[in-house]
């Protein structure tokens, strides 16, 4: 009997100690959120945090709302949002990469549409060896799919590809082997394979090189930031959260996804 | 989900962008289908052929070897087979017909995968089957290929059928391979070079990222495959009872 009234009030403290958040928003950055807050859940047993996902601007609406104490933004936020608080997590960069044997250094925003949708179909039209161009796509989800078709406002179906890819590790084996290849991954990835001799080129684009460096400091175009929000300052179980999600602690998780802690040198 | 809310898209959808409400499977079955039928045709004689060598026409030391290196080679895994077929064959399919990443490279690739499988499953039915009649058909004077052709290899339809089926099943399960060297575009091919992407490719490409009812449509595709593998199952079952071994 006494054995159950200890487990009864353990139970009951239990509960009461029960803090819970909602997250809602950016589908590019729920993984990464999902697994800081398992992440989190295990180190701060009384603690839940649900993440749910339903777009950017789900996340502004819900955070307004108070339906989530956090709202994620795959993007900078606009002018008519700034009665959100805003946090940047990472900057998500990708990088237009191609085969280190193709003499090609820089292709523009029009070239690399009409490459995608097959307007232009050989490297010689763009200044290259007259050699047929293969066409590498991410599948779809992916977030360097989303943020690629929203920067050369494409359609997904728009595109015709002659090979689809799952992460970036597999665009990068596909590129290295073959010559005539284009194709885009995080930059993070992309950058660290040339590093360690895989013969691949990351394309200069309007003028910036592809750089980490660069998607940091914001001089490369091709990138987004990636913002938690909240409605007034953060309280409680939020504010904690998104203390721990900026801290040292949390940027090795955001470089497995690829993306680039804001706060990393 | 995808289901009552899209009814039947999953066959009449004009193609697979989940993203934007077309949820056509039918290309990635096909695609699941005939990876997996031109690997059978592949490997089967493969297989049988292997078997017969070690079977017959080996030393027992030799054949020790033999067995022991299939039995080694069906322990590798299918990730490695994958990595493989993209640096080493795909490269020399790309200098044939771009882009390399083909049909034809998935299903040299899985036949390569299950061909032991059935090796291994024949030399035992051999071994069952040879140990009361090959003696008899030796002494009546029948060559060894005679024996093979004629005695060994039509009674033995059941089995094979099994060791098909069971490659079958491996085949039209596998992922990793043919995720990497097939492609992966959903589109019904029109040639062996032409890539394709598979039932299963699909789960493993969009699975981590897809929400909503994106990632009911791939449960449902999973559904798909595995109501596939259950007829062909029953199926299986049928024909094994007709051509059990009557002897």
């Amino acid at each position: 009997m006494r054995f159950l009234a200890v487990i009864l009030l353990f139970l009951g403290f239990a509960t009461y100690a029960d803090e819970k958040i909602v997250i809602t928003g950016s589908s590019t950055m729920a993984p990464v959120i999902s697994d800081l807050a398992k992440l989190y859940e295990s180190k701060n047993s009384d603690s839940r945090i649900d993440v749910q996902t339903g777009g950017s601007s789900r996340g502004i609406l819900d955070a307004r709302k108070g339906l989530a104490q956090i709202g994620l933004v795959s993007r900078a936020l606009k002018e008519n949002e700034g009665d959100l608080r805003h946090f940047t997590l990472a900057k998500d960069g990708l990088a237009i990469i191609i085969h280190n044997l193709n003499p090609i250094k820089e292709l523009t925003e029009d070239q690399i549409k009409n490459i995608y949708i097959k307007n232009v179909t050989n490297w010689k039209l763009v200044g290259g060896k007259d050699k047929e161009i293969v066409v590498v796509n991410k599948a779809e989800g992916r977030s360097t799919l989303e943020l690629f078709l929203k920067f050369f406002k494409l359609k997904n179906s728009e595109i015709k590809p002659d090979i689809i890819i799952g992460d970036n590790e597999q665009g990068i084996k596909t590129v290295s082997k073959n010559p005539n290849a284009i194709a885009y991954v995080s930059i993070g990835a992309a950058e660290y394979n040339a590093s360690v001799g895989v013969p691949l080129k990351l394309l200069r684009f309007k003028g910036a090189e592809a750089k980490v460096q660069n998607v940091k400091n914001g001089t490369y175009p091709l990138m987004r930031e990636l913002n938690l929000v909240t409605k007034g300052n953060p309280k409680g179980l939020a504010d904690k959260f998104i203390k721990y999600v900026l801290s040292e602690e949390a940027r090795q998780t955001i470089k497995d996804h690829y993306f680039v802690p804001i706060n990393a040198k | 989900m995808a289901l009552s809310g899209h009814g039947t898209s999953f066959i009449f959808d004009e193609s697979w962008f989940p993203t934007e409400g077309q949820f056509n499977m039918i290309p990635m079955l096909v695609g699941s289908l005939l990876v997996t039928f031109g690997s059978l045709l592949l490997a089967l004689p493969l297989g049988i052929f292997s078997s017969l060598f070690a079977s017959f026409y080996c030393s027992p030391r030799i054949k020790t070897f033999y067995r022991r290196a299939i039995e080694l080679y069906t322990g590798i895994p299918s990730v490695i087979f994958g990595l493989w077929g993209l640096m080493k064959l795909v490269p020399i399919i790309n200098q044939i017909q771009p882009p390399g990443q083909s049909l034809l490279a998935g299903t040299l690739i899985l036949a390569l995968m299950i061909f032991p499988i059935i090796a291994l499953s024949l030399i035992s039915s051999f071994e069952m089957a040879s140990k009361n009649h090959f003696k008899v058909s030796e002494s009546l004077g029948l060559k060894k290929s005679t024996y093979i052709w004629f005695i060994l290899l039509p009674n033995l339809k059941g089995q094979i059928l099994g060791a098909t089926i069971l490659s079958f099943g491996r085949a039209i399960g596998e992922t990793m391979a043919v995720l990497m060297v097939c492609g992966n575009i959903v589109k019904i091919p029109s040639s062996m070079f032409e890539p394709i992407r598979t039932l299963t490719a699909n789960i493993a490409l969009e699975m981590a990222y897809a929400m909503g009812t994106h990632r009911s449509a791939l449960f449902l595709s999973g559904l798909l495959l595995l109501s596939m593998i259950g007829v062909l199952l029953l199926l299986s079952d049928f024909l094994k009872k007709r051509f059990a071994w009557k002897a």
